[in-house]
């Protein structure tokens, strides 16, 4: 029995960083908006208060804030040849669920992309030509360019108090800042956080190896801060429970804190928690949609009208609403027609465990979760693809976001998992370690894919996404690349031992690798290869805007929250401006 | 909790049973003790400080008894965390530390009972990359796993597990970390895998779910706990020894 409700004007599936920032940038249009989020309400105040927070088996051994695949989950097998078989516990990656999405327990690393990364395709080929891309390498262009998104970049960076040293200011390049980013307008809107002793270390090397290191851009203010909407954040603490975890100090920037309650303060805005979305209902043309169709915590079921729906779940999720609502037409890797699971990406990682003597002392439990050095010599096209022979690169960094015993206690290669000998090990390492490490770009390929299952179900009777997904050529060779690097700067570290590793081949669902999956939705100039326009509209359903990590047809060697959230006020700005005043295809196919 | 093993030597579970039997209790659930009964009430000072100190030394009823585990099985896991960190002149061994106490409140709380679990079917083994795909929850794992180790120990060595020397326990875990043994049910690599786990999360976790008493495991590392405030630390602190008595989230609650 579904509940038929009445009409709203605007309905938002998904309340994290993007669904806050539209529900907040559509604030003024007097419409009546109602954001449906899938998890309960949460706050600073009680939720994430010390030293409760503080609780490591809780919240990162069992993500206590993340999705729970109980009741949802996906399907995962390496190629084609194989049968999927359900993610029966949390692994690779941890989608968030609840009030603030992902965006409560990020790290809070906020980059903008390189240039490269939004115009991937052209400038390889503008530089190496057509032949130097695989053949089943699906390397494609963003409609906008950085140009385009960096007024909305620095929107971002200035709502979450970001931390950092610009390296491009109006072309004009700063020295200890990041040389290879784009121009930027503006200087970051807070200094950078206060380097801890391996990060010294690494910026050292890297320099005497001639590379050009620069303070990772942190969303954790490094001092007390005022966005421009009047929100205050505190200083970091340093606590070193960043990641997975939610900031009792408000210095990680979230949207359950931002643009949240400032979008809870217009009267026309409502937020339904504990909402599960379970598809998006069409008109008979299949070109309109016309409602969601929902439950209620009590599994109570209703039917929400709305003119305008805006898919904001986290970017797995996206895919998932857009197959089962039949919105777009699905992506065949037989044929390499349909758009929608097209494309989908991952990133790669590894690097290099650097062990030094009793005598350097890391003190790495004192952290921030976006606290790191980088360099960006080998990201992008920063460097020599043909070379190097691969694609794409990655950010190579010495972070210090924490040392929470369970999940951190390092020992070198060889050492027994248990016994005396390993508590010697953890013992001797624990606090005369680090790492540097890879963020490696993947590229998108025919042959890795989002689809929907034909066996397993979840706990609503919808088929569970299927992800075909493995490692290609590029991605190893730049794994190996890039950990061979690592190595060379973990050594002029000095460290007294280093191990070097990459993340596992063929790709696992198992160990916790990142929580950057991208792609399967992505926005293009061409219909044919892409499910939404440059204002992230989509083609077929003009009525439906989609946000997140799902929109970027590759994945890039950086951390994706930036580029998503100057996307989500990138397109806010286009429904407000554009689509309002006169609903309808924003770009003609 | 029954006595629990120091310098790497265990109590046989059934010989403490046995003993405690004799002694009027049973192990791990002692009844009330008559000094403390109200219906003798102390008359003097005397009986008074008696009550007090046999009040002491009562066992904490939150801690002194297993929901979860048989007593073949709490001795098993008893002998193998003894096993897997033993106590040594480097640190404090699992047991000492309550790690028993602790994966027996996981297995019988809502991680044991597979609460973030997707157990639909239908089940197929899979590839390693597709991970975990039994059909068990992380307690009806633990408890088959039990079962199987103790059936081979039986057949090997003609007693259980937890009777075994140090070093056969050793051959035993090393064997099952290797994959070089036969069980009935259980995947070797899985089992152990979460045996291990849970030892280690038991040793390092607040103290408040069991293990780490005295927060010992974090003294041993130096890692100073859930009182984590170092704006003004790390700088100063760079590359010189921050030393201070860790915290755990019920000192600072």
């Amino acid at each position: 029995m579904t509940t038929k409700l009445n009409s709203v004007d605007i309905l938002i599936v998904g309340l994290g960083w993007t669904g806050g920032i539209i529900a907040k940038e559509l604030t003024s249009t007097g419409l009546k908006i109602v954001a449906l989020e899938r998890g309960g309400p949460r706050d600073t105040n009680p939720d994430f208060l010390d030293p409760q927070i503080h609780d490591e088996l809780r919240y990162a051994a069992r993500h206590d804030l993340m999705q729970n695949v109980r009741r949802e989950t996906i399907t995962f097998r390496n190629n084609d040849s194989q049968t999927a078989l359900p993610m029966r516990q949390l692994g690779s990656f941890l989608p968030g669920s609840g009030v603030g999405g992902a965006g409560v327990h990020w790290n809070g690393v906020t980059w903008r992309w390189l240039e490269w990364d939004h115009q991937a395709r052209s400038r390889t080929v503008d530089r190496y030509g057509e032949r130097i891309i695989p053949a089943d390498m699906n390397l494609q262009d963003w409609p906008i360019t950085y140009d385009d998104l960096e007024p909305y970049y620095d929107r971002f960076e200035k709502t979450c108090g970001t931390s950092g040293k610009a390296g491009n200011l109006n072309g004009e390049r700063v020295d200890g800042g990041n040389i290879f980013e784009g121009p930027r307008a503006a200087e970051y809107p807070n200094p950078p956080l206060i380097a801890a002793q391996g990060m010294v270390m690494f910026e050292t090397a890297a320099r005497n190896l001639g590379y050009h290191p620069f303070p990772n851009p942190a969303s954790n203010a490094s001092q007390d801060y005022v966005n421009p909407d009047g929100v205050a954040f505190g200083a970091c603490h340093y606590c070193g429970f960043c990641e997975r975890f939610g900031c009792e100090a408000n210095a990680k920037a979230s949207p359950h804190f931002t643009v949240i309650p400032l979008a809870m303060q217009n009267p026309d805005f409502e937020l339904r928690t504990n909402a599960i979305v379970l598809k998006v209902n069409l008109d008979a043309t299949g070109k309109r949609a016309v409602s969601v169709t929902y439950l209620d915590a009590r599994g109570r079921e209703y039917e929400q009208p709305a003119d305008l729906i805006i898919l904001s779940a986290y970017a797995l999720g996206n895919v998932h609403l857009l197959l089962n609502s039949g919105i777009g037409v699905p992506y065949d890797p037989a044929t390499g027609k349909g758009v929608v699971g097209r494309n989908y990406a991952y990133q790669c990682g590894g690097g290099a465990t650097a062990f030094f003597d009793e005598k350097t002392i890391m003190n790495h439990f004192m952290g921030a979760g976006a606290l790191g050095t980088c360099i960006d010599d080998f990201n992008g096209d920063s460097y020599d693809f043909e070379k190097a022979g691969y694609i794409g690169g990655g950010g190579i960094s010495c972070s210090n976001s924490g040392a929470r015993p369970i999940q951190y206690h390092p020992t070198p290669r060889g050492t027994p998992r248990w016994g005396s000998g390993w508590k010697k090990a953890v013992v001797d390492h624990y606090d005369h370690t680090t790492s540097v490490g890879n963020q490696g770009a993947v590229m998108a390929y025919r042959q890795n894919y989002l689809s929907l299952d034909p066996t397993y179900t979840d706990a609503f009777g919808r088929p569970l996404l299927r992800m075909t997904f493995d490692f290609q050529d590029n991605e190893v060779k730049l794994m190996n690349g890039q950990a061979d690097i690592c190595v060379a700067i973990a050594t002029e570290m000095g460290a007294a031992r280093v191990d070097r590793n990459i993340s596992p081949v063929p790709y696992s669902i198992v160990p916790y690798q990142s929580t950057h999956n991208t792609g399967g939705a992505v926005f293009g100039a061409d219909p044919g290869t892409s499910v939404l326009n440059r204002y992230l509209q989509a083609w077929d359903v003009p009525n439906v805007f989609v946000t997140g990590a799902c929109v970027f047809p590759q994945n890039a060697g950086k951390n994706p929250t930036g580029p998503v959230g100057a996307l989500a006020y990138w397109a806010a700005d286009a429904i407000k401006n554009r689509y309002l005043k006169n609903p309808g295809p924003l770009v003609q196919a | 909790m029954p006595k629990q093993a120091q310098g790497g030597s265990n109590v046989d579970r059934r010989n403490f049973l046995a003993l405690a039997a004799a002694a009027g209790a049973t192990a791990g659930a002692l009844p009330p003790t008559e000094a403390a009964s109200a219906a003798e009430p102390a008359v003097n000072s005397s009986h008074a400080m008696h009550a007090e100190a046999a009040a002491l030394s009562r066992p904490d009823p939150a801690t002194a008894a297993y929901q979860f585990f048989n007593v073949d099985e709490s001795a098993f896991i008893e002998a193998a965390i003894d096993t897997l960190i033993p106590s040594d002149t480097v640190g404090p061994g699992a047991m000492e530390l309550g790690v028993a106490t602790y994966i027996d409140r996981q297995m019988a709380g809502a991680y044991g009972k597979g609460d973030r679990l997707y157990l639909e079917g239908p089940f197929g083994e899979g590839t390693p990359q597709q991970g975990y795909q039994l059909l068990m929850t992380p307690a009806e794992l633990i408890r088959a796993g039990i079962a199987d180790i103790n059936a081979h120990a039986q057949k090997t060595y003609r007693r259980p597990f937890s009777a075994l020397s140090e070093q056969d326990r050793i051959a035993v875990l090393t064997d099952l970390e290797d994959e070089k043994i036969e069980l009935t049910t259980v995947p070797l690599a899985t089992f152990f895998g979460l045996l291990l786990q849970l030892t280690v999360e038991g040793y390092f976790a607040d103290p408040m779910y069991g293990g780490n008493k005295d927060k010992a495991a974090w003294k041993m590392i130096g890692f100073p706990g859930a009182s984590a405030m170092y704006m003004d630390k790390i700088e100063p602190f760079r590359n010189r020894p921050y030393t201070v008595e860790p915290m755990g989230i019920a000192d600072l609650s």
